[in-house]
């Protein structure tokens, strides 16, 4: 087969633990803390919306970027949101979801040998997409920081091949965030260097200690900033595949281009549903966020109580929790509560390299299932 | 609303440590307001939703939603009409609305001839009541924000980035 696939993609190690995903999805009646998505639907109006939009017979392709009233709506809302100025005629693109956005991003400005700065622990896809854009990625530690990017560990990770650092906050699976004054910092840095940023902003209305500053938002920042956002968490609209790329003019038509060729358009259906979204939506948002913030503190105590610690997260959905105390690595941890427990959380190696003591659990779970993990995970560390 | 009583209105077996825990407070002091709240009468009183329809038939109740037009007394207007309505205990709820009728009240009974009796002999004849419109209710499919229907399992896949 080696001559059949390409080396590049050959080169792309599978996960280490996908067999761990697999032992979880083939067990039944486990309580399940490692989803990263909201465990609340698309509320109804949303839903309806798309419902509607196929009785009228909306069924056709969109324009490449997206439903002009979808970006129309999205760049009214940065601009009121966080006074983000956007023109919806070609600084705004409408993407798969982030993960399109951050690929399309990516393969737009990698050279081969260009090096992408990741800060780790990360979300999965930063590295393989890096790499099968033809770049380098070269992550950078953050654990002794309180997981977050300092300006001494960016401007040490820049060489002249660096071409953007990827940023995430609030950020999976740790759920710290940036203050403006720490963002502002790294800004001097990536300005200094001239290299961009790559803003992966998912998490940002799920921000609970202190207000999200978008990258794109601080001084001199635009030009040299892809910002990207979506639908996916804040509206628990995973599923309708919903996110936006903003940034400099080129960027965004060399986004384009690529979008055109691969996906063509997002499903109608879905740009409909995010139209309503953004009109209707903001009560929804807020409920939900009401409901994770009473979680984390749930969580956090509970976690504490049995010994088990981490680092506070400012947002998202997240714990990533240190279980040193339990003397095991992560797989087995997380492996062996999953048998004798039924519990299921994802392995903190699922992140990056060197976060072997660490576990992701995810709020995203009602309270009755989040007590009775909290019992269970008790039980098995009594038991060790 | 107070961060406590929206808990407790989702769910009112929260216990007072677990909302201190979802609040980042003292749980003594949960208490302290749970205890003030009932005492003030905010909270009145503590309730399971039941799905009527999925209970044995026999058990089964007849519900009607009732028009009344009443004559309002002189210096009490509608309230004091309304409590010799409402004190039956075939009423289960009852609303003073705007619109063509002035009572809208909710009976509740073993079968249709108990709540037509109801309406027959005891309400219809109230002095001051000047006429009702009495609706059978044929099915239940949402109250008090509940959807009366077992929803589906979630479909989300157990384990995800």
């Amino acid at each position: 087969m080696s001559d059949i696939i390409s080396k590049k993609v050959e080169k792309i190690q599978p996960s280490g633990i996908r067999a761990f995903f697999d032992l979880v999805l083939g067990m039944e009646d486990v309580i399940s803390l490692g989803v990263g998505e909201p465990d609340f639907v698309t509320p109804w109006q949303i839903r309806e919306a798309g419902i509607y939009s196929l009785e009228q017979g909306f069924t056709s392709y969109t324009s490449n970027k997206g439903l002009y009233k979808l970006r129309l709506s999205i760049a009214n809302h940065l601009k009121n949101r966080y006074g983000l100025e956007y023109n919806p005629d070609d600084e705004i693109l409408i993407t798969v979801g982030v993960s399109e956005g951050l690929d399309l991003a990516l393969r737009s400005i990698i050279n081969p040998g260009d090096k992408i700065v990741i800060p780790t622990p990360c979300y999965v896809s930063y590295g393989p997409v890096t790499e099968l854009a033809g770049g380098i990625p070269v992550y950078v530690n953050t654990k002794d920081y309180g997981f977050k990017l300092t300006p001494r560990l960016l401007e040490k990770s820049i060489d002249k091949r660096t071409k953007a650092v990827v940023l995430n906050y609030p950020a999976n699976p740790t759920g710290i965030s940036y203050t403006r004054k720490e963002l502002g910092e790294l800004n001097k840095i990536i300005l200094k260097h001239k290299i961009l940023c790559l803003s992966d902003e998912i998490y940002a209305e799920l921000a609970y200690d202190f207000t999200h500053t978008p990258f794109a938002s601080l001084h001199q920042a635009r030009n040299n900033t892809i910002y990207l956002d979506g639908f996916s968490k804040s509206y628990a609209m995973t599923g309708w595949r919903v996110g936006f790329a903003c940034g400099p003019r080129e960027i965004i038509a060399a986004m384009t281009k690529i979008h055109q060729y691969t996906i063509m358009c997002v499903p109608i259906t879905s740009q409909m549903a995010a139209c309503e979204a953004l009109h209707t939506g903001k009560k929804d948002i807020e409920e939900m966020k009401r409901e994770y913030q009473r979680r984390r503190e749930y969580l956090l105590r509970g976690l504490g109580s049995l010994g088990l610690t981490c680092v506070r997260p400012a947002g998202a959905f997240y714990l990533f929790t240190c279980i040193d105390k339990a003397g095991l690595n992560d797989m087995e941890f997380a492996r062996r509560l999953l048998k004798e427990q039924k519990v299921a959380v994802v392995p903190g190696s699922a992140f990056g390299n060197g976060f072997d003591n660490y576990i992701r659990i995810s709020y995203t779970s009602n309270f009755d299932n989040l007590k009775e993990a909290i019992e269970r995970i008790a039980v098995f560390l009594r038991k060790l | 609303m107070d961060e406590i009583l929206e808990i407790l209105e989702k769910d009112a077996r929260t216990r007072p440590e677990e909302i201190a825990g979802m609040t980042k407070n003292d749980a003594a002091k949960v208490k302290q307001a749970i205890k003030k709240y009932e005492k003030e009468g905010v909270i009145l009183k503590y309730k399971t939703v039941i799905n009527k329809e999925l209970i044995r038939s026999e058990d089964a109740e007849v519900r009607a939603l009732i028009e009344v037009n009443i004559v309002p007394q002189k210096d009490l207007g509608f309230d004091k009409i309304a409590e010799r309505i409402y004190s039956f205990p075939e009423v289960a709820s009852c609303y003073l609305i705007s619109g063509s009728y002035d009572l809208l009240v909710v009976v509740e009974g073993k079968n249709i001839h108990t709540v037509s009796s109801f309406v027959a002999e005891k309400l219809s004849c109230m002095e001051n009541v000047r006429g009702t419109v009495t609706h059978f209710l044929l099915k239940k499919y949402k109250e008090d924000g509940v959807v009366l229907k077992r929803r589906e399992e979630n479909k989300r896949i157990a384990i995800s980035y």
